[in-house]
């Protein structure tokens, strides 16, 4: 069976029960990382039962998921009204539009593709949890093109900074920590000041 | 550089040699651009990817160290050229199946290649014989460089080099080393080692990429995760596993020669036999015996062939390769009939 959004086989199989009827989705690994990654108003308010849940058929070695914004079985007035909310916001989300290439946030959601670089911009807010989700990771730190300058290298740096800062916070290393928001800070204000 | 003498000829990548190459196969990395000035490919009309397609073909062209390299431009390609380039590994099924101006850029040895207009409008791979990951490293990072002074790329000062999807963003890259499995596949450990690459986020695919099947005893591991690491650690993440998985290999294949050293014997035996009698055989069940036939060489079980030989059978038994030998098109019997002429051809009785 073929990706519902391009060429490449269906691996994952979903059940979405946000719907009035249950929706069968036959996504690519890809598409449904995409899918799956997509960040649900309900989970956001720290509801766990709103999480898609993964499980692995290994008899078949293909991957099944069952869930979406609320599980089957959940009722009540609340839910319900929670419900209206997320679809709502939702579709408000869907249309927004990127003045430069025209594709709407619905329209990425369905192709799992972006129109332009601006996309990342303008799309932030929507794409942030979904990048944190695929990669844990915010900030590129790797190579840069060399034709950008010396600001450029002076980001990797300060991204480098922020990242080893937020290592050590993890591992209560505080006075590492504050160490390097010094020195990010001071890069920071050298930065302004050039 | 014609199709028809690469027909002939084994890819960089199958050539059989390096660094542990009797497990490891291949080391492959690719980066995934975009040009600052297009949409990506999705939005782009047909007059912007004709342009994508000039321009790059231009700037290329002004490269002395890519003055080797030739041009393709995929709808110009029958649908055998097209499938050859598939299996030699030089474009993607996608570059070969979509629509629009697109093309490949191959060097003669086929060490690189340049995919223009495919997911990204460039898909930049390094392909190294056996485990050979740093200067494949060191390879594509030069190319990068020389592409990037002519051609600006869409970059993003906190996210990196921006992809079409958002799964590629950050460094773009995607880190793949081939490995040749039978041992394992023959011990039913196979899943429960790729169960543990797994849970590391590291992706196991087949011979030819997602959803294709293990053919052959193939299996490639790669990172699946592009962002928030250097381009060095990523390599390193998929690097620091390929002596464990060596070892499990080659355990594996210790364990079968002292336990079931006759029943091993016999099925190599037999493939070789199947390979150099058969009157009709199909490419699935070419690989497979080839599989055989190769761990046999390796556990020194058959004489008389050597490792090059099987890995450019592997390629040129394929339906794409095979018409492009004969010259002429065939159909799936015709293409069975031919393919076991070939293989007795190439595997003569000692």
């Amino acid at each position: 069976m073929k990706c519902q959004h391009c060429e490449k086989p269906a691996t994952f199989h979903i059940t979405e029960l946000t719907g009035p009827e249950p929706q069968e989705v036959h996504l690519c690994e890809d598409h449904a990382q995409i899918f799956l990654a997509m960040p649900s108003v309900e989970a956001d308010e720290g509801d766990p039962s709103a999480a898609s849940d993964l499980s692995e058929d290994e008899s078949e070695g293909e991957k099944t998921a069952a869930g979406g914004a609320v599980s089957g079985t959940a009722g009540g007035a609340g839910k319900q009204k929670k419900l209206a909310k997320t679809a709502e916001d939702l579709s408000r989300v869907d249309q927004r539009t990127c003045p430069k290439c025209g594709i709407t946030f619905h329209e990425f959601r369905q192709q799992g593709r972006l129109g332009c670089a601006h996309d990342y911009d303008f799309f932030q807010r929507e794409l942030e949890p979904l990048l944190s989700n695929i990669h844990g990771e915010k900030l590129h730190c790797g190579k840069r093109p060399r034709t950008a300058g010396a600001e450029a290298l002076v980001r990797a740096e300060l991204n480098r900074l922020k990242e080893q800062m937020r290592e050590a916070v993890d591992k209560e290393q505080y006075e590492l920590a504050s160490q390097l928001r010094d020195q990010i800070r001071k890069m920071d204000k050298d930065g302004a000041n050039s | 550089m014609k199709l028809d003498a690469l027909a002939r000829g084994c890819g960089e990548w199958l050539r059989g040699t390096g660094p542990d190459s009797d497990i490891v196969v291949s080391s492959r990395i690719r980066l995934a651009r975009n040009l600052a000035e297009f949409p990506f490919i999705r939005r782009c009309s047909e007059a912007q990817r004709r342009a994508i397609a000039r321009l790059v073909r231009d700037r290329v062209a002004e490269l002395d160290e890519w003055s080797e390299t030739e041009y393709f431009d995929i709808p110009g390609l029958g649908d055998i050229d097209r499938q050859l380039l598939v299996e030699r590994q030089l474009i993607s099924r996608e570059l070969s199946k979509a629509d629009g101006p697109r093309a490949v850029v191959v060097e003669p040895q086929e060490t690189f290649s340049l995919m223009v207009n495919e997911e990204d409008h460039l898909r930049l791979q390094v392909m190294h014989s056996g485990f050979d990951l740093e200067p494949a490293w060191r390879q594509i990072n030069h190319l990068d460089d020389l592409l990037e002074e002519r051609l600006p790329y869409a970059f993003h000062e906190q996210l990196g080099y921006l992809t079409a999807c958002p799964t590629n963003v950050g460094t773009g890259l995607r880190v793949s080393v081939m490995f040749h499995l039978p041992g394992l596949v023959l011990s039913r450990e196979i899943d429960k080692v790729f169960r543990g690459l797994q849970k590391m986020h590291l992706a196991v695919r087949g011979l030819y990429g997602e959803g294709s099947q293990a053919l052959g005893d193939f299996y490639q591991i790669s990172n699946q995760l592009t962002l928030g690491k250097t381009e060095e650690q990523l390599i390193a993440r998929v690097a620091e596993i390929v002596p464990q998985l060596l070892e499990y290999e080659r355990k594996a294949r210790q364990t079968l020669l002292e336990h079931s050293h006759k029943e091993l014997h016999d099925r190599v035996s037999r493939a070789l036999g199947i390979l150099r009698t058969a009157k009709t055989i199909s490419s699935e069940e070419t690989l497979l015996l080839l599989s055989s036939v190769r761990l046999g060489i390796n556990l020194k079980l058959i004489s008389g062939i050597d490792i090059a030989t099987v890995n450019r059978l592997f390629l040129q038994t394929q339906p794409a390769h095979l018409q492009k030998i004969r010259g002429r098109e065939l159909d799936t019997a015709a293409r069975n009939e031919e393919r076991a002429i070939f293989l007795q051809k190439h595997l003569p009785a000692s």
